[in-house]
């Protein structure tokens, strides 16, 4: 028999995370309303700006000259969201392949500075007038995963062989990677010393020629800072998909997540499955983090050691919005990074910040750890219309 | 010496006090992940509560007039602030995780989101900037005891004792200390601690004895996030000026560590934590610190690098996990939502 269109799975799991995302967008509405009218200096009028910029922050093209806003097509923040999408695919796909083998990967942002630190790194010290920049791109990639793989197998190695949380492991070697790619910046040539302005800053991959290709994105995205790195995420997202649905080893993880004696008792290694699947997950992180420090036009503030960066932590949601399908995260972390703009242009256009779109996050995050239970809402919903449409 | 023992104080009191809160989480049955958050958010009540008091004249006055009594009231109203509101905002896991039987640990990542997110949020709309402060003067000179509170003068010579634990510390630390003891014993020995560490461990067996599982579960959560709260509110005093910024340096987590090394018991946790806050003291004051007096900063001039000293507490712990996981006893029921019809 052939399922009802409500009654697979998916359709439901698409359905909740829209409801939590609607969910989401509200809450943050409210908390604009209730700041805007508790605060004299505010007003009802910046309260409408506001709910309307989170809703639909994309097409807002700034003020015209009587102070209203504008609305319209905005190639530049298409671009810039796609953009910024491009490395949030990667880190949400590296929370959803671990977790598909039951481990919770909270370590993408240490894997993702490791990333960050080898593909800066080796983008501008190979000499670029002997080797072609394209060459410097590949290696700068591959060795940027291999780092990732080996900061993820770490906490893996932990979990596997000590039985350590892989939560708290991961959480350490975060803030080791932290440290370390300071350090090693710090002892490094690499820091920005000739532009005054950029002083705490590494030089853009550009200082060596090195950039991902365009491919003429810029010229439909006018003025942002889009490139082919998005393309390359959303390869690596279907590559995932028919990793973990389509072949042996994917089985086997899946399998070693969902019941991990049981596995073993068939005959699998667990233990190594782990630290393969930890492995993996770092490497997509830094595969994430290549892409987005090798695009030429952005600039990595080198002493981080008392913060991570919220690219990795924003894997978590990403992961969790497309219910760790692979494909999902191309969605979810585009939706993600549109919230991103939106809270921008909160900043940029009105007196409230870009910290809202960050609550909305948490909020819909908050909505998907029980995800279940606003399945089985709509699920009911759906028959209870149907049982009213047969009488 | 007076430097190594006070500094490490500072950072292993809200160490400890919020491992404790992980534990009583935990040995209720709820693994609660979201400590990081609860303290950003404790930190930030506490915070806006002391700045909220800036502006009452009587506080003006009690500053003014030196009455130092006073001004530890304020101190103490705002650390029990920081625990109501932190207790109020843990309810959210609480809610989440008992009663809509959510994945703990994603519910409280959510509140680690959350709570950077809003603390930001209103800080900024507040202050134009991304720290709060106090609205005038610092935590030294408004909370912190000296020898002058005591009534002694300027110049006078205090023993070492004196020196360490009457000059230039907080309230707030031995107080928390005080409610660590107080809160240790009654997870023991009494029949209310009882009753919630049964939970953790086998919450059917608990419940056919008549003891209401949901009941107790809230209780660990709500006393966790209290405890959690009133850390980070303890930390932004005295280790980061009275401040709140959405941040606190990872601690949250941190205590977790503490609380899996010391084996979810408060003893063990106790002694960890001070180990921990010693690490942490090395890091961020190595070039000050003069281990035996004699006018040589030896970890300075040994020459390594300070980003080894800052990395050394999170090395250690992981080495330290790595030996401890084997033989650890976590709560058996932790992290598993608490199902009746499993009985």
């Amino acid at each position: 028999m052939k399922e009802k269109f409500f009654e697979r799975k998916s359709v439901q799991s698409v359905t909740a995370s829209i409801v939590s995302i609607l969910i989401g967008l509200i809450i943050g509405a409210v908390v604009i309303t209730i700041v805007g009218l508790s605060d004299s200096s505010l007003g009802i009028d910046s309260v409408k700006e506001g709910v309307s910029l989170i809703f639909a922050g994309l097409f807002s093209t700034g003020r015209n000259a009587a102070g209203t806003l504008t609305w319209g097509f905005n190639g530049q923040n298409f671009g810039n969201m796609l953009f910024r999408a491009t490395p949030l695919i990667m880190t949400g796909l590296s929370v959803a392949f671990a977790y598909k083998t039951g481990l919770f990967n909270i370590g993408a942002p240490g894997q993702y500075l490791m990333g960050t630190m080898t593909s800066l790194m080796i983008a501008l010290s190979l000499p670029s007038d002997r080797i072609s920049p394209v060459i410097i791109w590949i290696i700068a990639f591959i060795c940027a995963m291999l780092a990732g793989a080996v900061w993820g197998a770490i906490p893996g190695f932990f979990k596997a062989v000590l039985n350590t949380n892989e939560v708290i492991a991961c959480i350490m070697t975060n803030w080791i990677a932290a440290n370390l790619v300071t350090w090693l910046f710090d002892i490094s040539n690499l820091k920005n010393e000739v532009e005054s302005t950029k002083m705490g800053y590494i030089y853009k991959t550009t200082y060596n020629g090195v950039a991902t290709a365009k491919l003429g994105l810029d010229k439909i995205f006018m003025g942002s800072q889009i490139n082919a790195g998005i393309i390359v995420a959303i390869l690596f997202a279907i590559a995932i998909n028919i990793v973990i649905n389509r072949t042996t080893f994917g089985y086997e993880l899946r399998a070693c997540g969902s019941n991990r004696q049981a596995s073993e008792y068939a005959g699998l290694k667990s233990k190594r499955n782990i630290v393969f699947s930890m492995a993996i997950a770092g490497a997509l992180s830094a595969a994430g983090a290549a892409l987005y420090n090798l695009a030429g036009n952005t600039e990595f503030f080198w002493s981080t050691y008392q913060s991570l960066p919220a690219i990795g932590f924003n894997g978590i949601p990403v992961a969790l919005l497309a219910s760790t399908n692979p494909i999902g995260c191309i969605f979810s972390a585009i939706f993600m990074s549109m919230l991103d703009i939106a809270g921008l242009q909160l900043t940029n256009l009105t007196a409230y910040n870009e910290y809202i779109s960050s609550v909305i996050v948490a909020v819909i995050v908050y909505l998907s750890a029980f995800s279940l239970v606003i399945r089985n809402m709509v699920v009911k919903v759906v028959n209870r219309k149907k049982e009213g449409g047969k009488k | 010496m007076t430097f190594i023992i006070q500094q490490t104080i500072v950072y292993a009191v809200p160490l400890m006090i919020v491992a404790l809160a992980g534990v009583y989480a935990e040995r209720s049955g709820i693994i609660n992940l979201a400590l990081e958050g609860i303290m950003i958010f404790g930190a930030f009540c506490g915070v806006m509560f002391v700045n909220i008091m800036q502006g009452q004249q009587w506080v003006l006055n009690a500053f003014a007039q030196k009455q130092y009594g006073l001004l530890q009231l304020v101190e103490i109203l705002a650390m029990l602030t920081a625990a109501i509101l932190g207790a109020v905002f843990s309810l959210l896991l609480s809610f989440a995780s008992i009663n809509l039987r959510a994945d703990q640990t994603i519910g409280g990542t959510a509140l680690n989101l959350l709570a950077p997110a809003l603390v930001l949020f209103l800080v900024r709309l507040l202050t134009a900037q991304n720290t709060l402060f106090m609205s005038t003067g610092d935590a030294a000179s408004w909370f912190m005891l000296k020898k002058t509170t005591f009534g002694f003068d300027k110049d006078a010579e205090l023993s070492f004792i004196g020196n360490t634990f009457l000059h230039k510390v907080y309230l707030a630390n031995y107080l928390c200390i005080l409610i660590f003891i107080i809160l240790s014993i009654i997870l023991y020995k009494t029949r209310f601690g009882l009753r919630l560490r049964s939970c953790g461990e086998n919450p059917q067996a608990a419940n056919s004895l008549g003891i209401n599982v949901i009941k107790m579960r809230y209780a660990g959560t709500t006393i966790s996030g209290a405890l959690a709260g009133m850390g980070g509110f303890v930390y932004a005093l005295a280790a980061a000026n009275c401040s709140s910024n959405g941040d606190v340096a990872g601690f949250g987590f941190l205590a977790l560590a503490v609380m899996i090394f010391g084996n979810w018991n408060p003893l063990t946790i106790a002694g960890a934590s001070f180990l921990f806050g010693l690490f942490k003291c090395i890091s961020a004051g190595y070039s000050s610190i003069d281990i035996n007096m004699d006018g040589v900063y030896l970890l300075r001039e040994i020459g390594v690098s300070p980003h080894v000293y800052r990395m050394l507490p999170y090395v250690i712990t992981l080495i330290v996990l790595a030996f401890t996981s084997k033989n650890s006893r976590a709560p058996k029921a932790e992290g598993i939502p608490y199902d009746k019809s499993m009985r």
